[in-house]
């Protein structure tokens, strides 16, 4: 093992900062893939490997992926809910790995909802 | 390998969850997610001591924050499916407060750490002990490196007087001060010792520090040898801490490798090497001058200061010995600055403080709070009050050389200066909570005789004093108390004081001193009554059956090791006082909704029914269903 000097430390740090990220919290969006029984028959294992894969791609380090029940509506799974800091939660319907990308590029990457696949915006009325 | 992780298990590895099982649930977790196939997503970081000991073995599911305690083998399978694989995070896992109907998910919502605030244990739980990238990447090696880039000596020595850090070893000398001393000695080599001789009774704050955060301890011991011109370092570690110098020894090498230790550390001309050094386990070793003595390969006596070791230390030459704790305040100090730690605390006392909370208490484990918070806050707040509904009595800081602080003077901050005015000692951290059932005759005497047998035997105060406090509160718990003890035990606790040379002498009388200044009235009920009010003295109790709620059920009798009960099934038992050894076992098997058997002290014992004749629930309920 070579000696380091500082600036090595330094980009020792920058680096190894990057894999301990998931326990500093700081992110700025979360994406919950629905995995109840529905969710995993039709195919949710997919859907989330092709959200870790786009993150993956980009290096990312600020965005949550957790997985969760069924969402209710099992006709329309694979879902997957998005929630961005300060925007309301986005719920997708019937995900495949080709829309995956299309949401991770236009709404993670630049926060534009993908009309087109969104079964519904905002939360459900907790009475 | 892609990077595909997006949970972390963050297993408690510390000396209390390893006697947990907590390797067992680290192989059983590993396996599941294999068959899950949740190798890649998923990944399990074993880390130092979580501070929550008495829910362990625990874990904490990062970045969703989840807190699971008291895991078993058994539930791994459900958990990794459920909550890994499904995300439902599982509700019977996890933390349950005695008084409340919904568990708490979050670790930050949990009453345990909401009040605490982490300087010194900043890493803990996060880091895994034995990789130094963890620690770099959490800041780690940052003092340093700024130290020996832009910092002389001199710099570093009034950054820490500024401070404010003291002693966290009992003591609380003023790091700087210390330093400082040291660094005008001309005498060369100059040695540093860090002390993690941790000998008090229920109390494992610097094992805890090196078990989770090793490398802390040495980027603080760098920083200190480079404050007072020294090139070697030792920790003195005691031997019945594996797991503690394991995880030292590792970080030592990695740091070696790295040029964090040894030559030229980053490239600069600075030099520190830090040896390992074990210590059997006396207590007389946490006093520095035995601790050198140890060293040196000597006796472990303590001898007269001054000199001072900062002037004459080990093998003659400056040696300053500083405590764990202390050390891994010190490269925060330096990467945060003075002013920011010194807005922590009170006037006197700077920083936080790591506790170990035992005893009669909801919430065991390691804490760290901030200098100036209330006993109180501590006991119910994050210690969440006491089992049973039962009552506080006292809690006893500074192990064998603190004493008991009552009930009255909860409200007390913690700080050197308050614990001392109490009685008491901030000393290295230990807390134990003591309850209505506790005796404080009894607690003193265990401290005397932790104290008597570990005294060194150098001072005849310490040795023989030790020996007739023991032999008078020994007395006292058998029911043979004099008239003139409680006056004898003070004249001699304030003797021993003020004649014994080293700090363990000085400060053994204070158990015994501090309870007989807040529970005085309990040393005469035992001596002038022969009562122990708190139903502990075994001399001074009874166990016995009340007729009136005895079923007949033959419990008792079947657990009694001495054979002392009588009595057959329907008919009420009675224990024979002669044969009785007072285990207590009767009691514990009596149903709860029987609670046939009691303890009585004193004068109560003369008042009980004895029953001449062996006889029937039955007819004795007839015979007394109008009395």
């Amino acid at each position: 093992m070579p000696k380091l000097t500082i600036d090595e430390l330094q980009k020792m740090r920058e680096t190894t900062r990057k894999g301990i990220y998931l326990r500093e919290g700081n992110f700025r969006g979360k994406v919950i893939v629905h995995m109840g029984t529905c969710g995993i028959a039709a195919g949710a294992r997919e859907i989330m490997n092709a959200f870790l894969d786009e993150s993956d791609q980009r290096k990312l380090t600020d965005i949550m992926f957790t997985t969760s029940g069924c969402a209710g509506l099992c006709s329309e799974e694979p879902i997957a809910t998005i929630e961005m800091k300060g925007s309301p939660p986005v719920k997708y319907r019937k995900l495949t790995s080709e829309k995956v990308k299309k949401i991770f590029n236009e709404h993670i990457m630049a926060g534009n909802v993908v009309k087109e696949f969104v079964l519904g915006i905002g939360s459900e009325r907790v009475g | 390998m892609a990077e595909k992780r997006r949970i972390e298990l963050m297993v408690c590895t510390g000396t209390g969850c390893f006697a947990g099982g907590a390797f067992q649930i680290i192989e059983e977790l590993n396996k599941e997610l294999e068959s899950f196939g949740l190798k890649d997503e998923v990944s399990l970081v074993a880390t130092g001591c979580n501070g929550f000991c008495g829910q362990g073995p625990l874990m904490v599911v990062l970045p969703d924050n989840i807190f699971y305690g008291w895991l078993e083998k058994k539930d791994v399978h459900y958990l990794v499916e459920e909550h890994f694989l499904k995300g439902r995070p599982v509700k019977r896992l996890m933390f349950m407060p005695p008084d409340e109907k919904e568990p708490f998910p979050l670790l930050s919502d949990i009453p345990f750490f909401k009040k605490q605030l982490l300087v010194v244990l900043r890493n803990k739980g996060i880091i895994d002990p034995e990789k130094i990238e963890d620690y770099i990447a959490r800041d780690g090696y940052l003092a340093i490196e700024k130290v020996v880039a832009s910092m002389s000596p001199k710099d570093v020595r009034e950054e820490i007087l500024k401070s404010g850090l003291r002693g966290r070893g009992g003591a609380g000398f003023l790091t700087g001060k210390k330093w400082e001393i040291a660094s005008q000695q001309i005498k060369t080599p100059k040695y540093f010792i860090a002390n993690c001789d941790e000998g008090d009774p229920g109390a494992y704050m610097d094992r805890s520090v090196l078990e989770s955060d090793p490398h802390s301890v040495i980027e603080g011991m760098c920083i200190a040898g480079y404050a007072i011109g020294s090139n070697e370092g030792f920790i003195y570690v005691r031997t019945e801490y594996p797991l503690a110098i394991k995880r030292m020894g590792i970080a030592i090498k990695q740091a070696e490798e790295y040029g964090l230790l040894g030559r030229n550390i980053l490239g600069s001309d600075f030099d520190f090497t830090i040896e390992i050094r074990e210590g059997s386990g006396a207590f007389v070793c946490g006093e520095e001058t035995s601790l050198i003595h140890s060293i040196e390969g000597n006796i472990p006596e303590p001898r007269q200061r001054p000199p001072f070791p900062a002037q004459t230390g080990l093998w003659g030459c400056p040696t300053v010995i500083n405590n764990v704790e202390t050390l891994a305040n010190v490269p925060v100090i330096i990467t945060r600055g003075a002013d920011w730690f010194s807005k922590i605390g009170t006037e006197t006392s700077k920083g936080t403080k790591i506790f170990s909370l035992v005893g009669k208490i909801n919430n065991t484990g390691l804490i760290e709070v901030p200098m100036g918070i209330t006993l109180k806050e501590v006991v119910y707040e994050i210690g969440g009050g006491i089992p049973k509904g039962k009552k506080f009595k006292a809690v006893q800081t500074g192990g064998p050389s603190g004493g008991c602080i009552p009930s009255s003077m909860l409200d007390s901050p913690i700080d050197y200066e308050s614990l001392q005015k109490a009685g008491s000692m901030m000393g290295s951290g230990g807390m134990i909570v003591m309850d209505e059932d506790t005796c404080v005759v009894d607690v003193s005497k265990f401290f005397i005789q932790f104290t008597n047998e570990e005294s060194c035997g150098k001072c005849t105060s310490c040795r023989d004093g030790s020996e007739a406090l023991l032999e008078v509160l020994t007395r006292i718990s058998d029911g043979e108390g004099r008239e003139g003890d409680i006056d004898f035990l003070t004249e001699l606790g304030e003797s021993i004081k003020d004649a014994s040379m080293c700090g363990l002498g000085q400060t053994l009388p204070n158990p015994v001193l501090s309870t007989l200044r807040y529970f005085k009235d309990e040393y005469e009920a035992h001596i002038k009554e022969k009562k122990c009010p708190a139903l502990v003295c075994r001399n001074l109790i009874q166990y016995y059956i009340d007729p009136n709620k005895c079923v007949g059920c033959l419990l008792c009798i079947k657990s009694c090791p001495t054979e002392a009960i009588t009595g057959e099934s329907k008919f009420i038992h009675i224990i024979n006082q002669e044969n009785c050894h007072k285990c207590g076992q009767c009691l514990e098997v009596c149903p709860p909704k029987i609670s046939a058997i009691i303890k009585v002290t004193g004068s109560d014992m003369e008042n009980l029914v004895q029953l001449s004749e062996i006889i029937s629930c039955k007819e004795w309920k007839k015979n007394h269903e109008y009395s």
